[in-house]
């Protein structure tokens, strides 16, 4: 039998304030251990939470992204449990006014785009940090108090790969929206999954279990192929999926049930009483709502038409909205975006992974990048010598045309100085000129690298393939 | 008529006048009170705490200053801190177990602009434990007697704050009010009690009771000192949501005396049934006093008064039951001994650090705001709530306070109501309404009973009225203390 898997997701990202979400402290990930706290972020007694006015406009900010409605009316309420990690032992969430209501996030399914409705958006704070060691744990606090934006979709997907698009999807709006840098190795984007399994044609949902806190997008996607398989198993073998909460063993490749005990809460939600409700005035919201970047599908869309690029390379050059605003400000200064769109998605998403840098770290500007594809396109430089240049420009920037100069790396085209480097490689390599002469094409390719190689790569390779065919008539 | 608080002390603005005249120094006004609390407090147990070389360091700094030529509304006036405020290096227990050892790392918004303007912190004062009770005898640390009878309770929850006062073993203190704790403890103390409005004085570093309720205030031996504190106190702070950004008014100015002009209400529902002849009579008295200081008396009815009780309890209990849960024992205070796990530990810190009124008030507030219960209680209590509220402002339509009695009786003897926890939860009847609506309200002695017992007449006033419930209260003060005053 065939069954139909609903898959949901609950999106947990940091957003990318300077401040905490009710106090003051820091937010710089890596810092020493309770650095970055105070008798607020700490739950002392008599502290009170104040909300941080950037990570509310950075969650209306996401839901205009994806268009949900914002609500003019929306509150705090605390959710109590006692955990180590819980500074006041009830985090500041939102429970039933959240800040957006619906809204959709497209993904492309088969070359078709499908949207994916989401139930709401909420504001709430992070949590501290346990770290277990031997015969004692420690809280690092740093963490708590950090905002967070949870995204909750509708149980719309139903596949592993549509829940990874829809990931990736999300980080790219959150990214061009510029509400949190989405780096995953800090656990700035964490999700809890729900997923279900119908018989097809059935149309009720079947029991679902949910997979708590998984930290990267193929963790996601092996757990969901793991979660599903399971389940499909249970109902082939004539049984049934019990609702439960797992855990992935990222080491064992499956999901484990968690002890009831450590997710059975009655989280008593009641409003905050230290917080008023937050009335949006609507002037802000539609300042907010102007300001907004162009969306990274809408734009994707426009790249390719307005600089006549493939598909493959806009869908590249989006995927960061940093990198597509280095495109355009460098093919605006080019008669050959193609060509910058090359370098950016060659050269410098090489260097960048290397280095483990953010585009902005990157000292060429776009003025350089698109003066370089003029040397290129005019003969001056080479393949060869335009990568050096490309590395010297990312590393520490400069103007390519000083560089080659200063390098004395312009491409030599002189027909006298590559002739006689030509006639001297004919010299030493009578067996492949005589390989050409009889009609081997690939020898030339050999004798060209040989007159590359002698010229110290500044060699015109046009020009001297040139020169060789007329020496070897 | 009112017998003036026998005190060896002055009162703030005296001591300030004295201050600034040169006639003494805040070193001297200091050891005054240092000096009265080692003759008496062991007889009374107002104090929890004092640190004598500090609170003369601080004193001698103000001394200080005031010879370097700067001022200061408060500069060297002592003031004993009820014991639910954080003062930056002081221990700040609650009157618990469980935050025995802790240290405030940083000064309550109040106690900072009190120090910005020159005032010392001598002392921390006695409360029930968590500001639950209304006796102080729910305090995990002593027993404070009430300085007018040894054999009876100070009222609570700010017993100490209040009992330290009339004893004269402080100029001036600070209390905490979520249901009456200010305004009851001055009427049994006989001292004056200014509970402001919601929102009028920053909660930032007062350790929550009841987070909607909860405001700090004052027990001082006269009304004046009462606007003094308060001028120095009010205003809006950016760490507190809560606190209005509402202009802050000469309190000071408002003090006249008489009440030509004035509308006061008198509320049919808190003279009614259970009201003590002994506390009925004193209050009537002063109510004629009003009127013949020239205000406009007229009854009138707060219809949604019997229900407030149950909806202040609720609603109390249930911010409670959360603003109680970091005490755990991971961040400060007392950790129990456990080597097992942290749930454990949690458990048995917290069952060895509370006590019985604490852990009813905990399980009360966990319980109403349970699944499935949540509509029933809470729900219920907040729309109550709004309807008390709705009472007043339609009360505070047509005048400009209320008189009414501040306690249905006369301060309890020491165990009579400790073990009969809704008997003393029925004596807030008057207190908790104001708490309910956000409103302002004030204590002032308005006589005693046949016994000498003190009794307080209750001041409401609207939202940010504080002008009105001073106005009120200080005429009627200078009045009942002028000899052979009559009509």
């Amino acid at each position: 039998m065939d069954y139909i898997p609903s898959i949901g997701l609950e999106v947990h990202v940091q957003l990318r304030t300077r401040s905490k979400l009710f106090c003051g402290c820091g937010t710089r990930y890596g810092a020493e251990p309770n650095s970055q706290v105070c008798p607020v972020c700490l739950g002392y007694p008599g502290t009170l939470p104040v909300v941080n006015r950037e990570a509310v406009r950075l969650t209306v900010v996401t839901g205009l992204m994806v268009g949900s409605e914002i609500s003019p009316y929306s509150k705090f309420d605390r959710k109590s449990y006692f955990y180590p990690d819980m500074p006041k032992n009830f985090q500041i969430s939102q429970y039933d006014r959240p800040l957006c209501l619906g809204g959709a996030v497209a993904i492309d399914v088969e070359g078709a785009s499908r949207p994916i409705p989401l139930k709401r958006i909420h504001l709430e704070e992070d949590t501290a940090k346990n770290t277990h060691f031997e015969g004692f744990s420690g809280v690092d606090f740093n963490r708590a108090g950090v905002p967070l934006m949870e995204i909750v979709s509708e149980p719309e997907m139903h596949s592993p790969e549509e829940a990874f698009a829809f990931l990736q999807a999300l980080k790219e709006i959150l990214l061009y929206a510029g509400v949190s840098d989405c780096n995953l190795e800090q656990g700035n984007v964490r999700c809890d999954v729900n997923c279900s399994v119908r018989p097809a044609g059935s149309k009720a949902l079947g029991v679902k279990t949910e997979i708590k806190n998984r930290n990267t997008f193929r963790e996601v996607l092996h757990a969901l192929r793991h979660e599903i398989a399971r389940q499909v198993g249970v109902l082939e073998a004539g049984g049934a999926v019990g609702q439960e909460t797992l855990r992935w063993d990222v080491a064992a490749g499956v999901t484990v049930g968690m002890r009831s005990k450590e997710y059975a809460h009655d989280y008593r939600y009641f409003p905050e009483p230290d917080l008023l409700p937050v009335a949006l005035p609507r002037a802000w919201v539609e300042d907010w709502r102007a300001a907004l970047p162009e969306p990274p599908r809408a734009r994707r869309a426009r790249l390719a038409r307005e600089y006549g690029l493939p598909e493959y390379d806009a869908g590249v050059l989006t995927a960061d909205p940093r990198s597509a605003d280095f495109f355009e400000a460098a093919a605006r200064l080019s008669p050959n975006p193609k060509a910058v769109s090359n370098w950016i998605m060659t050269e410098m998403q090489r260097l960048l992974a290397e280095r483990s840098l953010a585009p902005s770290d990157a000292r060429i500007t776009p003025r350089a990048l698109a003066d370089l594809v003029a040397l290129v396109d005019g003969g001056t430089l080479g393949s060869t010598g335009a990568r050096e240049v490309f590395a010297v420009l990312f590393a520490e920037g400069g103007d390519p045309a000083r560089i080659v100069a200063e390098r004395g790396m312009a491409q030599v085209s002189d027909a006298g100085e590559m002739g006689a480097l030509a006639d001297r490689v004919i010299a030493e390599n009578e067996a492949a000129a005589a390989d050409y002469r009889k009609g081997k094409q690939a020898a030339l390719q050999r004798l060209v690298g040989q007159v590359m190689r002698l010229s110290g790569g500044r060699a015109n390779p046009r020009v001297v393939a040139g020169l060789l065919r007329e020496r070897l008539k | 008529m009112a017998e003036p608080v026998n005190r060896a002390l002055p009162t703030a603005h005296a001591a300030l006048a004295r201050l600034r005249r040169g006639e003494c120094s805040s070193e001297e006004l200091v050891r005054d009170v240092l000096g009265r609390i080692r003759a008496t407090d062991g007889g009374i147990g107002a104090y929890l705490w004092v640190d004598e070389e500090d609170a003369l360091g601080q004193a001698r700094a103000a001394d200080a200053r005031r010879a370097a030529g700067n001022e200061g509304r408060l500069l060297g006036v002592p003031v004993a801190v009820k014991d639910v405020l954080n003062v930056r290096g002081q221990p700040c227990t609650c009157a618990s177990r469980i935050l025995r050892g802790y240290v405030a790392p940083y000064d309550a918004t109040a106690v900072a602009r009190l120090r910005a303007e020159g005032a010392v912190f001598a002392g921390r004062t006695n409360m029930d434990e968590f500001a639950m009770g209304s006796t102080t005898e729910n305090s995990a640390v002593q027993v404070t007697r009430n300085p007018r009878d040894p054999e009876r309770v100070p009222g609570g929850s700010s017993g100490g704050a209040a009992a330290c006062v009339a004893a004269g073993e402080a100029v001036v203190a600070l209390g905490t009010d979520t249901g009456g704790s200010i305004r009851q403890p001055a009427a049994f103390c006989g001292c004056v009690g200014l509970k402001p409005s919601y929102g009028r004085v920053s909660r930032y570093g007062l350790t929550a009771f009841a987070s909607s309720l909860d405001q700090i205030g004052t027990l001082s031996a006269d009304v004046r000192d009462a606007a003094l504190m308060l001028q120095v106190m009010a205003g809006a702070d950016c760490m507190d949501s809560t606190c209005l950004d509402a202009p802050v008014p000469d309190y000071g100015a408002a003090l006249r005396d008489d009440l030509r002009g004035m509308k006061l209400g008198i509320p049919r529902e808190y003279f009614v049934g259970g009201l003590a002849p002994e506390v009925e009579t004193p209050v009537r008295a002063a109510i004629e006093q009003c009127r013949a200081l020239g205000a406009e008396v007229a009854e009138l009815s707060l219809p949604h008064t019997e229900y407030a009780i149950a909806t202040y309890y609720v609603i109390a209990a249930a911010e409670a039951s959360a603003n109680l849960a970091r005490f755990d024992g991971v961040r400060y205070g007392r950790r129990a001994r456990a080597e097992s796990d942290p749930m454990t530990m949690y458990c048995r810190t917290r069952a060895e650090g509370f006590g019985a009124e604490v852990k009813r008030r905990v399980i009360l507030g966990t319980y109403v705001l349970s699944s499935g219960y949540y509509d029933a209680y809470y729900l219920t209590a907040q729309r109550v709530r709004t309807l008390i509220r709705r009472d007043f402002e339609k009360a505070f339509a047509h005048c400009d306070a209320l008189l009414a009695p501040v306690a249905p009786s006369l301060p309890w003897r020491l165990g009579e109501a400790a073990d009969d926890p809704l008997k003393m939860y029925l004596g807030d009847i008057y207190t908790v309404t104001a708490n309910l609506a956000g409103i302002c309200g004030m204590s002032v002695p308005c006589g005693s009973s046949a016994d000498g017992l003190p009794v307080g007449l209750q001041i409401l006033g609207p939202a940010l009225g504080e002008e009105k419930v001073l106005r009120v209260g200080h005429a009627y003060e200078a009045s009942a203390s002028r000899p052979a005053a009559g009509p």
